[in-house]
């Protein structure tokens, strides 16, 4: 049976689709809200250390599974692996109703002002892509607050002196600091730092009909047991469907983006939960699967004016694919640190953001999240034996004494950091599947080496009796911070959609992910996503004047 | 009691060979031994790996099925024994050596000796500190060796530690004079 016509398509039901999938439904317009994925709960893999999002060696708690899906990763002795979902050197992204918003660490960071204009305060960067967004912090701040409201954020709003200024306070009181966190706050003051309570997407009271976080040690990388954890998938998703114009289709792989003859997007062609090839139609699309996925799907969508793929004419589809080199340090200390008090990341500085001596950019330095036990074993310093004795006796005398602090660099965009499609592979539906390569930018190492010095500078004030670092920045980037590869911009050369994340050449077709990024913050990225899901679902719908989209 | 019906079989796992298994089982042993707490053979990491080889490591079984014989082949001409029946010292010293990659190179032409053993380290620790579902870590004895309640009940497990029970002395005879306060 034929699909019936919809007003809008939504690719991807992550932080960016879900969110433009409510404001559209809520608006009035009939939406289809496709997930390759579906519904996950805390009961599908609990606290299973081994199928989690931090550490998918049995496999992904969150899909994609290993048996459908594949990639090609060409690494930095040019040799192409294909690589599985499992595997590290993926950049998967969860696939389930909420994406990575069901079972992420939740950090809730507003981009700082500078991070829309690096080009403008750094300046031309050789080999670097680096350019100001087309649109500033105070363009994105309306929707920023939206998110903090309707999703729901814990923080203390005037903490952090390097924020940028702000309507309204966080709906929720922040969460208190665990023992860690506390010797971190304290020893960043006493360096002249500012540190503060880090913003969350959990509940630290009850809000929205669910109730308060009860700080599991198991929460990044896992669902919430109670809900308390705030993603797409327990707000703005059922309240799309509740409008009673989006249905929401899971288990549904999109392979293609349906151009017609004068260049506009008529629908999708999908496979459904039974593998079946079907055509969706629809007045506007908007792809929101995430910048690997997103690029995929772009460049598999050709037609007679799009022979490269769709908005893809100026080759800049699938380019300057960032994410965040993460880097820090770690110490030993005397007394135990660890507390139980989940999830662990709790306080943070963005001293060194930006305004750093001689540095392009920087990040936010936070404690972690709990490290489980397998994960822990891994974590040695530097020419410690591995295996043995002594392998077993750091697991039971260090694990509760060590203190971490790293965070996410601003990684230099480059644009042979990319997805293409790869020539031969495909996926098991017969979709090409990507080809990931390039590396990061140089310099990024140098930025990392600063922060690690940074980090360990603060755990030593903190009592740490020996200290290492964790130094990042190097080989491929992506990940599940994964942006920039469908950039927002005005001119049409340089970049892939205008400022509303309209493709440039095709106005009925948007993209409202991390793709659009033009470059990833010093910090998670996942509350942008979403304020990025308000931005362009606002427009359509500011827009839209039925059945025509112009 | 004899069961005809299973007499067919000659080995209780289901990818490993019974001898492949003894060599598994030593190694895992070697990576994580038993001291005040249990050792790998006690939290059935073989029957972790075992299990994986036929689900999601099935990718893996090549490397094992040519990795073995050449743990083997490598005890057989540095030691003219089985890698299992080598006294407990002495598989500790191979098994730096294959770390480092001094085992005899002829004979890891196929898997690479610091390959695989990689692989088995990390195997190893996955059957040890992973959920018990997956076959190994059995009763969690792992989390309860780094004092990590399960389930999770924040606070309250003490795991035999006087110390945490008592208000420490603050000073030299304070206990003495707490022991004899009035309750």
């Amino acid at each position: 049976m034929k699909n019936k016509h919809v007003n809008a398509i939504v690719v991807g039901a992550g932080a960016g689709g879900g969110i433009v999938a409510k404001e559209l439904a809520v608006a009035g317009l009939s939406v289809v809200l496709f997930e390759r994925g579906g519904w996950a709960t805390y009961n599908d893999h609990d606290d299973d250390e081994l199928i989690s999002q931090r550490t998918t060696v049995l496999g992904n708690a969150f899909g994609p599974d290993d048996k459908r899906h594949r990639r090609v990763v060409v690494y930095g002795d040019g040799s192409p692996r294909i690589v599985l979902p499992s595997e590290g050197g993926y950049s998967n992204n969860a696939a389930c109703v909420g994406s990575g918003t069901v079972s992420y660490g939740a950090m809730a960071w507003r981009f700082m002002e500078q991070d829309f204009k690096l080009k403008t305060i750094y300046g031309q960067v050789e080999g670097s892509t680096l350019e100001d967004w087309p649109i500033s912090y105070s363009d994105l701040e309306p929707c920023y607050e939206k998110a903090e409201w309707e999703i729901g954020v814990s923080g203390e709003h005037n903490a952090n002196p390097f924020f940028a200024p702000r309507k309204k306070p966080y709906p929720m009181p922040p969460f208190s600091l665990n023992r860690e966190g506390q010797l971190l706050y304290d020893a960043s003051k006493r360096l002249g730092l500012h540190p503060f309570p880090i913003p969350m997407l959990r509940n630290s009271i009850r809000y929205n009909g669910r109730p308060a976080c009860y700080r599991m040690r198991s929460c990044v990388g896992f669902a919430c047991p109670v809900n308390a954890k705030c993603g797409t998938h327990n707000t703005v998703i059922p309240t799309a469907i509740k409008s009673g114009n989006c249905e929401l289709r899971t288990h549904c792989q999109v392979a293609e983006i349906v151009l017609d003859e004068k260049g506009r997007a008529t629908g999708v062609k999908y496979f459904d939960e039974n593998n079946k090839g079907q055509v969706q139609t629809a007045d506007i699309v908007v792809i929101s699967a995430a910048a690997v996925e997103t690029a995929r799907l772009l460049l598999n969508s050709k037609s007679k004016l799009f022979p490269k793929g769709a908005g893809n004419n100026n080759d800049w589809v699938g380019r300057n694919l960032q994410g965040h080199a993460y880097t820090g340090a770690l110490g030993l200390m005397k007394d135990e640190v660890y507390d139980d008090v989940g999830p662990g990341a709790c306080m943070a500085v963005s001293d060194f953001n930006h305004g750093n001596p001689g540095i392009i950019g920087g990040g936010a330095l936070c404690n972690e999240f709990t490290a489980m036990p397998y994960l822990f074993s891994k974590m040695r310093p530097p020419g410690a034996k591995q295996w043995g004795i002594e392998h077993k006796e750091y697991q039971r005398s260090m694990f509760k004494r060590v203190i971490r602090l790293h965070g996410p660099f601003q990684e230099i965009p480059n644009f042979e950091a990319r997805v293409t499609i790869d020539p031969e592979v495909k996926d098991d539906w017969g979709i090409p599947t990507v080809r990931l390569s390039g590396s990061r930018h140089e310099y990024d190492r140098i930025g990392c080496q600063f922060m690690s010095d940074r980090a360990e500078e603060i755990l030593k004030e903190a009592g740490a009796y020996f200290t290492w670092q964790s130094v990042g920045g190097r080989g491929l980037s992506g990940g599940q911070h994964q942006a920039g590869t469908a950039r927002m911009g005005n001119d049409p050369k340089t970049s892939v959609t205008n400022k509303f994340g309209q493709v440039h050449e095709i106005d009925n077709l948007f993209v409202a992910d991390g793709s659009l990024h033009v470059t990833n913050g010093g910090f998670n990225p996942a509350l942008t996503i979403m304020a990025l899901g308000y931005r362009v679902g606002d427009y359509i719908a500011k827009n839209w004047n039925g059945g025509k989209f112009k | 009691m004899f069961i005809p019906a299973c007499s067919g079989y000659d080995s209780v796992w289901r990818f490993f060979t019974e001898l492949e298994a003894k060599t598994v089982i030593a190694f895992a042993e070697q990576i994580i031994p038993a001291d005040k707490d249990p050792g790998a053979t006690d939290v059935n990491v073989i029957n972790f790996i075992d299990k994986q080889l036929v689900g999601p490591y099935t990718r893996f079984q090549e490397m094992y099925r040519k990795g073995i014989p050449a743990i083997e082949n490598s005890a057989q001409k540095l030691f003219q024994k089985a890698f299992y029946d080598i006294e407990f010292a002495v598989q500790t010293e191979f098994m730096i050596k294959m770390e480092k990659g001094e085992l005899p190179e002829e004979l890891w032409k196929e898997t690479g000796q610091t390959n695989f053993f990689r692989l088995m380290l990390d195997h190893t620790m996955q059957g040890f500190y992973g959920s018990p579902r997956h076959g190994g870590n059995v009763n969690y004895v792992s989390y309860k060796m780094m004092k990590l309640d399960y389930p999770h009940v924040m606070g309250q497990n003490r795991y035999e530690s006087k110390c945490a029970q008592q208000p420490l002395p603050t000073s030299p005879g304070e206990e003495q004079k707490r022991e004899n306060a009035p309750v």
